[in-house]
């Protein structure tokens, strides 16, 4: 866990992460500029760092509605902007960059960060990126296989030897700068059936879990397939870190929570996936086996202890703004966690 | 209340003059309801390749974004080879998973035989069922006798076509007062 930076006598670590989405707040039905949103993601950073929380993540999407596709150059503001917290991207879709210019940008933001940067890399949920920056759909899986492994062997090996089939062969070729600590951790996100996850665990790559919404068994799933291909590839599972992210509003009341998120949520959706979120699959999230964690704070609690005792899982990361909740609003969010959630959490998840 | 009646077929003319029969008997006893009929034969839709919908450009966007804003789709569709059409099992593959959910979907089937009587229930209706739609169970079969030159010419298919519309209308108002009572409940 060293290796990945992560302590386990501090508990579970507590993360934020943003899609960079930018879309219209359902309660006013106005859309703050690009500028404003970019500035205020950077303030979250700040703001969550203040509050003790571990991690906060920034992710790239190259369509209408989001407002981060240059997300490494957001990711070395907050670098600048914040003093102890992770930074990491959520996710860097290696398909369709170049993992050496990829490797150069993120190995420049830990030397900033001062060691505090992580790359999580995935395959792309929304893939409006693969026509706008000249990539076949048709390659979708290969092309991340083939990026992901040079970006590991970048991040592995200074001096690079390697060919392939998407990007010109390297001989020899150094790739500088070096992170500070010589290595950046690399994750891996997954998705969706186990077989993203099984793939981690035969490469023996940490596994960023996308649990959206559904009952927490079901990811389970995963997470013991990923568990089971590492040990079947020689690694040792308890040696690979797993974090998971998913939806996230706390208000004072559960009911607040519900009221208050719905419509940024079923909006989000909408404008994004073009399906609305059903009321009814909305109501059953606040149940304590389903992993979207929308509540109160001792909700919350109960729901991330619940989550922790069935995946064993080293980091959780929440995702609060989408859909266009005012920043205020954000705040709050920020608040409860630190003041409530964190200290229970912390309490009793960190190994003696 | 929007309704889409898609002709899934670019052959023949059946399924197409049943679909005007159809829409003509919703417009005569629903004014007020909103209809579209898309026949796949005029337009040039892509095939599926996976993207979200809302990603797809022309008439394909076109046509998945009204189904997708629909209430109730009425489809009519031949049989080819013992099972859908093509081109309609690819309007299928251009939508979401759950892009039927709280749609109700009904159907008219023209055929040149009568064995055909049950692909409709075997090969349609599973897939309808697998995309959350509500299906209303009766649908309407309409063998080639029934034709003649472009024209309906057996009373019983018309009276069935009326009794689908009505069903069809029927059911959508009674699902969404469902979900409406369901939704009240909730504070959010």
């Amino acid at each position: 866990m060293e290796k990945y930076r992560i302590d386990l006598t501090k508990g579970l670590e507590f993360g934020i992460y943003t899609l960079g989405d930018h879309i219209p707040n359902p309660h006013a039905g106005e859309r703050i500029s690009a500028q404003q949103r970019i500035r205020e993601i950077i303030e979250l950073a700040k703001l969550a760092e203040q509050a003790g929380i571990d991690f906060f993540s920034v992710g790239e999407s190259h369509q209408e509605y989001f407002t981060t596709q240059a997300h490494s150059v957001v990711l070395a503001a907050i670098a600048q902007a914040t003093e102890k917290i992770k930074i990491a991207s959520s996710s860097t879709i290696i398909s369709t960059s170049d993992p050496v210019r990829v490797y150069e940008d993120f190995a420049t933001i830990d030397l900033i960060s001062n060691g505090r940067t992580e790359i999580i890399a995935g395959r792309a949920s929304r893939v409006g990126l693969f026509e706008l920056l000249g990539y076949s759909l048709r390659d979708y899986e290969e092309l991340f296989e083939e990026k992901f492994e040079l970006l590991l062997k970048i991040n592995k090996e200074e001096v690079v030897n390697w060919s392939g089939k998407f990007r010109a062969p390297l001989k020899n070729a150094k790739v500088i700068p070096r992170p500070l600590n010589g290595s950046l951790p690399i994750w891996r996100a997954v998705g969706g059936p186990p077989a993203s996850a099984i793939k981690a665990g035969l490469a023996g790559v940490p596994m960023f879990l996308a649990t959206l919404g559904g009952q927490a068994s079901t990811f389970k799933i995963s997470i013991d397939a990923y568990r089971e291909a590492a040990k079947q590839s020689g690694f040792e599972p308890t040696e690979l870190p797993i974090a998971t992210a998913g939806f996230f509003y706390v208000a004072e009341t559960t009911q607040q929570a519900q009221k208050e998120s719905y419509p940024h949520v079923n909006q989000g959706l909408q404008l994004i996936n073009g399906q609305s979120y059903p009321k009814r699959q909305f109501a059953q999230g606040v149940d304590p086996r389903d992993v979207m964690n929308i509540g109160s704070p001792q909700q919350i609690i109960e729901k991330i202890l619940y989550q922790y005792e069935l995946f064993g899982h080293q980091r959780y990361i929440a995702q609060m703004d989408f859909g266009g909740v005012p920043f205020d609003k954000l705040m709050k969010n920020i608040e409860l966690i630190g003041t409530e959630i964190l200290p229970t959490i912390k309490k009793y998840t960190a190994k003696k | 209340m929007k309704v889409v009646g898609l002709s899934g077929s670019k052959v023949g003319s059946k399924t197409r003059t049943a679909m005007n029969y159809t829409v003509e008997a919703l417009t005569k006893k629903y004014p007020d309801a909103e209809v579209t009929l898309i026949d796949l034969a005029e337009y040039e839709v892509q095939f599926s390749d996976g993207r979200n919908y809302k990603e797809y450009e022309g008439d394909t966007k076109y046509i998945t974004q009204t189904i997708m804003e629909a209430e109730a789709i009425i489809i009519g569709t031949p049989v080819f080879q013992a099972s859908i059409p093509a081109t309609l099992k690819n309007i299928f593959d251009l939508l979401p998973v759950n892009a039927f959910r709280d749609k109700v979907v009904s159907m008219l089937v023209t055929a040149g035989t009568p064995k055909h009587y049950l692909i409709a229930e075997q090969q349609l209706k599973p897939i309808l069922a697998y995309m959350k739609a509500q299906i209303v169970q009766t649908y309407v079969f309409i063998e080639e006798k029934d034709f003649h030159r472009k024209e309906i010419v057996n009373d019983d298919v018309l009276f069935r076509i009326d009794r689908l519309v009505e069903d069809t209308v029927l059911l959508t108002e009674t699902y969404t007062e469902i979900r409406k009572k369901r939704e009240e409940k909730y504070d959010f």
